[in-house]
């Protein structure tokens, strides 16, 4: 396996992944620090990036699978340029997650997980964003940052995503 | 003068950082003799961004709420410029009530110091427990010390704190771990958030005091992905506290060496099970094992590991410095010390609340809390997240501390307390908590992975309105065959929100079976709207109806075509005479 992948898979493919490779192969239980610094850099984890891993740690790549689809935070595909974080927390859930995840369905036309068309949102349906008094919460990830909007309603979450598009 | 503007996520989330920027501005440019800080979390979540102004001798003089950026200048203009308090914004008296109930000893400093600034804990007596332990403190005196205050667990089990450090300490190997779960996963719970954010050199006290009892050199504190600010924040305190020597070698002289670092988490609510936990420290899948061995004989890396939670540790500087006696006088005979509680759901003034143990739910929800929204009626408080359950409105005289709690079916657990009103559906609640315990199996266990997933797909049956006779009954048997075949806490408590609202909620599921209809009139196919004569014939429902089920004359009553309505409830929401009835 081993001599086949690492000929594959070269650091010179991966400028930006390399240096942290560098740092962190060579430490025990440092998989999932890794996993997190590729998705930072890359967005998400791709078959190649997944492959470049397995050759610089000894890991197979079956098995780094095996960690990036246990957790939450990773992702096999890539995603739009805002991640919509809707949290449907407990508090949030009572407060009517169900009918801002609707709102925001037929504003944009994707289901949780999906990507719209132009690129611009990804919508994910995540646990808890810990902002419980501000329920139904969300978060939205974009180039400029992390940004949490609170008290939504069906009206007002449509607002906040067109003001988020006519920034750019 | 000094402003300080409280930036936990939730004031951050309301505007805190704008308001911050807007004070600054306005005291440079006019000129004036006033600092601007910023703090953590206040507790007031729902009157957020909140502003604290104190006198240069340090007294609070204001303490103004929801001061968004437009409020700055009319602050600045009067209490800064004239001294003159702003009396519009200032914080009501009812309001102050909130905080002036709680007895707070986890969240003494949130709100009150400068979470990034080191200097600010030491003033209010930071690392003067952490001094006494290492000046005349053996460990066994500390293990003492703990066992007189009665400290349990505030993760959820509830487990004495001194007997896990005793056993840590007692375990003989040269390599040992104090481990910080920070990963805060219970849905609805966000006192941890608030600690790490607001006073994070109280864990760090917490956690080096801790590796000095058990004999650990290295603490690891393992925390959620998605708490940003608050890796942030522990990454600057961790930094400070090595740059004043409370962290590295040979600390405060005694010659004590240890170290902390961060390992973010990737997100997987089972990884708040110990094993699991030190599973996915070592990269794997955080799947549990069976115990013992312990994780204080055999732990990470395979070596004696301790692990607490967050809230555990920030109490840990407040028994040493004041006595653990001090600590056990407050809550009750089992339960001792405060627990913070999370506040949230239908209540009208939501955030966190540290109360001492013992303490009426209805105190909480009522005398703290104020209440249900808009004045509805209270149905049921649901504590401990996924592992609890629901207790209802009649049972709301109960004390909480760990025994009380559990006779009611539900637990203490993390300190979750998400209140529901007539509105909300308990089977729907069920449904939804078997919806995230079967997302979060990790799947080792049978009964937990395909049991979770047959319990969850009668609850939407019955939600659907295809419930039948049987399932309540078959519900239960599923329920206590997962508790009796998982192996960790996660599948062992999968099933306590189903059975703690059959308990409870019976005549609910009957309705939802039987009647074909959701008693709170939430399950969505169960709901049937229609016109009243409220109806005044303005014809707004009609257009707003996307499916054209509504058909009337103009001020003629409106009448619903059922056939066609697929409930959406946009006739409801733009009704301007409430003549909409959702049954």
């Amino acid at each position: 396996m081993c001599e086949t992948i690492k000929a594959t898979y070269q650091d010179k493919d991966y400028p930006e992944l390399a240096p942290v490779l560098d740092k962190y192969a060579g430490t025990r239980g440092s998989l999932i620090t890794i996993l997190q610094k590729a998705q930072d850099t890359y967005g998400y984890l791709s078959t190649d990036v997944i492959g470049y891993i397995s050759a610089r740690t000894g890991e197979t790549p079956a098995k780094i699978y095996g960690v990036a689809t246990f957790y939450t935070q990773f992702r096999l595909a890539p995603i739009g340029e805002n991640l919509i974080m809707l949290c449907a927390g407990t508090a949030c859930h009572v407060n009517g997650t169900q009918a801002i995840a609707e709102a925001i369905s037929e504003h944009l036309g994707v289901d949780d997980g999906e990507t719209t068309e132009d690129n611009k949102f990804t919508l994910n349906i995540v646990a808890c964003l810990g902002c419980c008094s501000l329920a139904p919460a969300m978060m939205v990830k974009g180039p400029s940052g992390d940004a949490v909007y609170g008290n939504l309603t069906k009206t007002s979450v449509v607002k906040v995503i067109e003001e988020i598009r006519a920034q750019g | 003068m000094k402003i300080v503007v409280g930036q936990g996520s939730c004031g951050i989330a309301s505007g805190a950082k704008k308001t911050e920027a807007e004070f600054t501005k306005q005291i440079k440019v006019g000129g004036l003799k006033a600092t601007v800080k910023k703090t953590g979390c206040i507790g007031n979540c729902y009157l957020e961004p909140i502003v604290d102004v104190y006198s240069e001798g340090g007294d609070l003089e204001a303490r103004y709420v929801q001061v968004h950026e437009e409020d700055v200048t009319a602050i600045v203009e009067s209490h800064i410029r004239k001294g003159e308090v702003l009396e519009d914004k200032l914080i009501s008296e009812v309001d102050k009530t909130f905080l002036s109930k709680q007895s707070r000893i986890v969240l003494r400093n949130a709100g009150i110091i400068d979470p990034e600034n080191i200097d600010e804990y030491v003033a209010v007596g930071g690392y003067e427990g952490l001094a006494k332990v290492l000046g005349e403190m053996k460990p066994t005196d500390v293990i003492e010390e703990l066992k007189v205050s009665g400290l349990r667990g505030r993760g959820g089990a509830g487990f004495p704190t001194w007997f896990k450090w005793d056993a840590a300490m007692k375990s003989p190997g040269k390599e040992k771990y104090m481990v910080c779960n920070a990963d805060e996963g219970d849905p609805g719970a966000f006192m941890d958030r608030s600690v790490l954010e607001g006073d994070p050199h109280t864990l760090l006290e917490g956690m080096i005091i801790g590796g000095y009892t058990i004999g650990a050199s290295e603490g690891v504190i393992y925390v959620r992905a998605e708490y940003p600010l608050a890796i942030e924040r522990l990454n600057i305190a961790i930094a400070q506290a090595e740059k004043s020597g409370y962290l590295g070698k040979n600390i405060l002289g005694s010659g004590f060496d240890f170290s902390i670092r961060i390992k973010a988490g990737a997100g997987a609510f089972v990884c708040g099970e110990e094993t699991a936990l030190i599973a996915s420290l070592e990269g794997e899948r955080g799947m549990p094992r069976l115990k013992p061995p312990f994780p204080a004989q055999k732990g990470y890396w395979q070596t004696p590991t301790n692990i607490n939670n967050v809230e555990t540790f920030a109490n840990i500087p407040v028994i040493i410095s004041k006595g653990g006696a001090a600590f056990g006088a407050l809550g009750t005979d089992k339960s001792k010390g405060s627990k913070v509680f999370a506040l949230a759901g239908k209540i009208k003034k939501g955030g966190l609340v540290e109360v001492p143990m013992g303490l009426p739910l209805k105190d909480i929800i009522f005398g703290i809390g104020d209440g249900i929204k808009k004045d509805k009626k209270f149905k049921a408080v649901q504590m401990g997240g996924p592992s609890g359950g629901c207790i209802p409105a009649d049972l709301a005289d109960t004390p909480v501390d760990y025994e009380n709690i559990t006779k009611t079916g539900a637990i203490v657990g993390s300190g979750g307390m998400i209140v529901m009103d007539e509105d909300t559906c308990m089977v729907d609640m069920a449904r939804y908590f078997l919806d995230f315990t079967r997302k979060e199996s990790c799947g080792k266990c049978n009964y937990c992975r395909i049991g979770t997933k047959r319990m969850l797909e009668i609850l939407e049956r019955i939600t659907q309105g295809e419930g039948k006779e049987g399932d309540i009954e078959l519900l239960v048997e599923l329920a206590n065959k997962v508790k009796d075949g998982s192996l960790c806490g996660l599948g062992q408590t999968a099933p306590n929100p189903v059975l703690t609202t059959i308990k409870y909620f019976r005549n609910e599921y009957e309705d939802h079976i039987y009647n074909k209809h959701c008693t709170a009139h939430y399950c969505k196919a169960l709901i049937k709207y229609e016109i009243t004569d409220a109806c005044k014939g303005c014809t707004l429902c009609a257009k707003k109806c996307p499916t054209g089920a509504i058909t009337g004359e103009l001020k003629g009553k409106h009448v619903i075509d059922q056939a066609l309505c697929i409930k959406c409830g946009k006739c409801e929401e733009n009704c301007n005479f409430s003549a909409v009835l959702r049954d």
